[in-house]
């Protein structure tokens, strides 16, 4: 069994109260660190722990604290980036709806080691039930005197406050974000400036995910380094996977960075196998941005070696065989799945949520979604693939903000992968919309590699 | 502060666009110290308003390649970036059309602007001194690759003045800065997200204050179009004329465009750039359409922008660095022989 840093009492009954919580160990983490430690040694252990964001890029969480600007007398803020809604993603929902205590925590330790007194809790719109779990638990922090005027009678003030997000995924980007919060459209920002020098309302920001924050709190109680001690390289910790599409058991897992891709995919502990009996045909492994691999390159690297669930080993091979950790988003997909329809359905998603400022992205995303559309609906052409790689690159690397590359990569990587799958659909149109292409050669073994 | 320090702030920086270098103050942008170059390595700037804050960013034209950081750190950037909102730096090396890459991305991203415009310029009053025609001319492909419906929206009324025909708007945002800069309320802004994001009043109201009308004048294609010149005639059979006049509102200074002894309309002045030199009230723009009201200055010197100047476009000029290397006169191939057609 792995080790559980954030999930580890997630069955205790009334977790979800302050008084559950606290009896499992919680709040040490705060008296911990208000009373015994500086600010400054709050981030080093941080830093030490080697904890990368687990929002989708992965940036090392001490180095982009420590990058905070500190001007005298000009407020700094703390935001929780909770605006989850990459599809395929939904590990922060489930630790905000189970485990409130757990970010709550993590959110006082870390505004204490930044010096913000005023911090926000950024929810995605749609969710109302954990917006109103949230405040619940903020009310029951503050009662308890873990939040508000001289927290534990160290003159350290903290407000926290729970903001329902402007309901579209553009406002989970970081900027996006902070505008939205503002009060205003939620268009990203074009940087820099960064947040960490004019972030909100103008201040020195840091924007973490919910589960940075989260694992905030096991690195003030255990130490950095013993949180180091976990992973693998540079991946330490901890990461929760969003485990989804046809496997045996989906749901929310805690796994150590670490663990193959094979094994999470097969073994028991985890997703449980492929379901109803079926071959595996493909997988998203980080949420819909990242590129899709095919079955063999997924379970297996170039050179023969596994490939582990960790941000160096899913990233090996670069885009040509490899993809990203991103945040977490696992979906598998099953021999009976169609590569077309499913990059289709993620491209119509990127063309909805478009914030439209910048020409390629707003004007690309909705031109890939029309040749896919067709395609997908025999109507293809033969030009069609390369054409959207084309436009695909048009787009990657030109636009404001990174939504731009994660409409183009998962196109650009079905069609580097599984161009045979969108040929089989321009020659057989009418075939291809009652029956799929099926496994076809993507799990066959990669070829040996010749040195 | 002290006088060393003073000094040292105000020491301008070096940098070199397309081989050619030049010294700026040190803040100024990229797209900034190459207007101060000028000539053809001067990135076009669809969004991008010298007079309007926070403007740019957007439209992506301006893309260029910064092959070397600067003199404390020569890395390039890794990726193109947008000349209007990057600052030089002391030792930066930057190319434009001396980079293959910079070519090939401004082609996608004309493409891009022209996949959802309606392409009616025959009816369109902008034509002639439509930044997005001038673009597609220069940087554009000769066909397009698209074969979808076009997005399409009803044209609308913001006040008896003013038409938005949104079809063509390229959503440079630059209306929505001047109403919010310029005008002393901003009652338009952008409604809806992505490809169906439009520019808006709440609910249709007018867009109704001293200098409204200056929408018109920085909108770069004829999406905002003045409704008292529409359809009267074609920029290039008009005369403009500088003119003057004692303005309680506004500086009064304005160019006024003739079709014989008739004043059609009255707009800005414009710079090389096609910005305009100083916003004008709506008094002086759609009220004082008659000789008598104004001082004449004299026939105003007509941009290459325009046909007015039709057969007198400046020629291309390739900067040497271009003429020197095969692949780049290659990258270039297309914009040297339409220049050569005249
Ligand atoms: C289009 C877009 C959507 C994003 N959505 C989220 C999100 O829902 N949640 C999140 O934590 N980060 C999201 N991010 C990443 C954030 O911009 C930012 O990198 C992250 O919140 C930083 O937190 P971390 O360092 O803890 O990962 C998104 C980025 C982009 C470009
Ligand atoms: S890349 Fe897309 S989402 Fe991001 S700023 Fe540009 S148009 Fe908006
Ligand atoms: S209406 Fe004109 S000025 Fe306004 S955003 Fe559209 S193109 Fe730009
Ligand atoms: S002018 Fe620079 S991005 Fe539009």
């Amino acid at each position: 069994m792995g080790r559980k840093l954030l999930l580890e009492h997630i069955n205790v009954p009334g977790i979800n109260t302050l008084e559950v919580y606290r009896k499992t160990g919680g709040y040490r983490a705060v008296e911990k660190a208000i009373k015994t430690m500086s600010t400054d040694e709050v981030v080093e252990e941080v830093k030490k722990s080697g904890l990368r964001g687990r929002g989708g890029a992965g940036f090392p969480t001490g180095m982009k604290w420590s990058f905070l600007a500190k001007p005298e007398g000009v407020a700094r803020y703390l935001v929780c980036n909770a605006d989850e809604s990459e599809p395929g993603t939904f590990k922060d929902r489930y630790l905000m709806t189970n485990i409130p205590h757990a970010l709550i925590e993590g959110m006082i330790v870390s505004s204490y080691a930044l010096g913000a007194n005023t911090s926000y809790i950024y929810v995605r719109g749609e969710m109302m039930p954990q917006i109103r779990i949230l405040e619940k638990a903020i009310a029951e922090a503050k009662a308890a005197g873990f939040l508000g005027k001289n927290i534990l009678g160290s003159g350290y003030d903290l407000e926290l406050y729970v903001q329902p997000g402007g309901g579209a995924y553009i406002c989970g980007e970081e900027t996006a974000l902070l505008e939205s919060l503002e009060g205003k459209r939620g268009n990203p920002r074009i940087k820099p400036p960064f947040p960490a020098i004019a972030g909100l309302y103008g201040c020195p920001t840091v924007v973490n995910n919910v589960e940075s924050i989260a694992a905030v709190v096991p690195i003030i109680n255990d130490g950095g380094e013993e949180y180091a001690k976990i992973g693998i390289g540079r991946s330490t910790g901890t990461k929760l996977i969003s485990a989804s599409g046809n496997i045996n058991k989906p749901g929310v897992y805690e796994i150590e960075l670490g663990v193959s891709v094979e094994d999470f995919i097969y073994s028991e502990e985890y997703c449980g196998g492929i379901a109803n009996g079926k071959r595996l045909k493909a997988v998203v492994a980080g949420g819909s941005s990242v590129p899709i691999l095919p079955a063999n390159l997924i379970l297996n690297l170039v050179n023969g070696d596994k490939r582990l669930m960790s941000y160096e080993s899913l990233s090996e091979g670069g885009f040509t065989t490899g993809t990203m950790l991103g945040s977490g988003g696992f979906v598998v997909l099953d021999e009976d799945q169609c590569i077309v329809r499913n990059t289709w359905n993620f491209s119509r998603f990127y063309h909805h949520e478009s914030c439209g400022q910048c020409s390629p992205c707003r004007e690309g995303t909705g031109w890939m979604e029309k040749v896919l559309h067709r395609l997908e609906n025999g109507h293809g052409k033969m030009s069609d693939m390369d054409l959207l790689v084309d436009v695909s690159k048009k787009i990657e690397g030109n636009t404001i903000c990174p939504l731009g590359d994660a409409a183009a990569w998962p196109v650009a990587s079905a069609i580097r992968h599984f161009r045979d799958e969108f040929e089989w659909h321009v020659r057989n149109p009418t075939l291809a919309v009652k029956e799929n292409f099926g496994l076809a050669h993507y799990a066959d073994p990669l070829p040996e590699l010749v040195s | 502060m002290n006088i060393l320090n003073f000094l040292k702030l105000s020491e301008k920086v070096k940098v070199t666009i397309d081989g050619m270098p030049v010294e700026v103050e040190p803040g100024t942008s990229i797209l900034n110290a190459a207007r101060q170059i000028g000539g053809d390595i001067v990135p076009p700037a669809m969004c991008y308003y010298s007079k309007l804050e926070g403007s740019g960013g957007k439209c992506r034209t301006c893309l260029v390649k910064v092959s070397k950081g600067s003199e404390k750190d020569p890395r390039p950037m890794p990726k193109l970036v947008a000349s209007c909102r990057t600052n030089v730096m002391d030792g930066m090396e930057v190319q434009n059309i001396t980079s293959p890459e910079v070519v090939e991305a401004r082609r996608g991203i004309v493409e891009m602007l022209l996949i959802n415009h309606p392409l009616d310029c025959p009816v369109c009053d902008q034509a002639g001194e439509c930044h997005l025609q001038d673009l597609a001319y220069e940087h554009g492909a000769e066909a397009t690759r698209y074969e979808f419906d076009r997005r399409t929206f009803d044209r609308i009324d913001i006040g008896d003045k003013i038409q938005l025909h949104m079809t063509r708007c390229i959503l440079c945002y630059r209306c929505v800065f001047v109403a919010d800069q310029i005008t002393e309320n901003r009652v338009h802004g952008i409604l809806g997200r992505g490809d169906h994001a439009e520019i808006s009043t709440y609910i249709e109201k007018a867009i109704d204050n001293d200098f409204s009308g200056n929408v018109i004048d920085v909108c770069p294609v004829g999406a905002l179009t003045d409704k008292t010149f529409r359809f009267k005639n074609r920029v290039w059979f008009t005369k403009p004329v500088e003119a003057h006049r004692d303005c309680p509102t506004c500086s009064g200074k304005t160019t006024l465009w003739y079709k014989g002894e008739e004043v059609l309309r009255v707009t800005a002045r414009k710079d090389e750039f096609g910005e305009v030199e100083e916003f004008i009230c709506n008094t002086c723009r759609f009220d004082k359409k008659e000789t008598k009201d104004w001082v004449i200055e004299g026939p105003k010197k007509v941009s290459r922008q325009s046909v007015i100047n039709s057969n007198h476009y400046d020629q291309l000029q390739p900067a040497q660095v271009v003429k020197k290397n095969l692949e780049l006169m290659e990258a270039n191939k297309e914009q040297f022989e339409r220049a050569t057609k005249f």
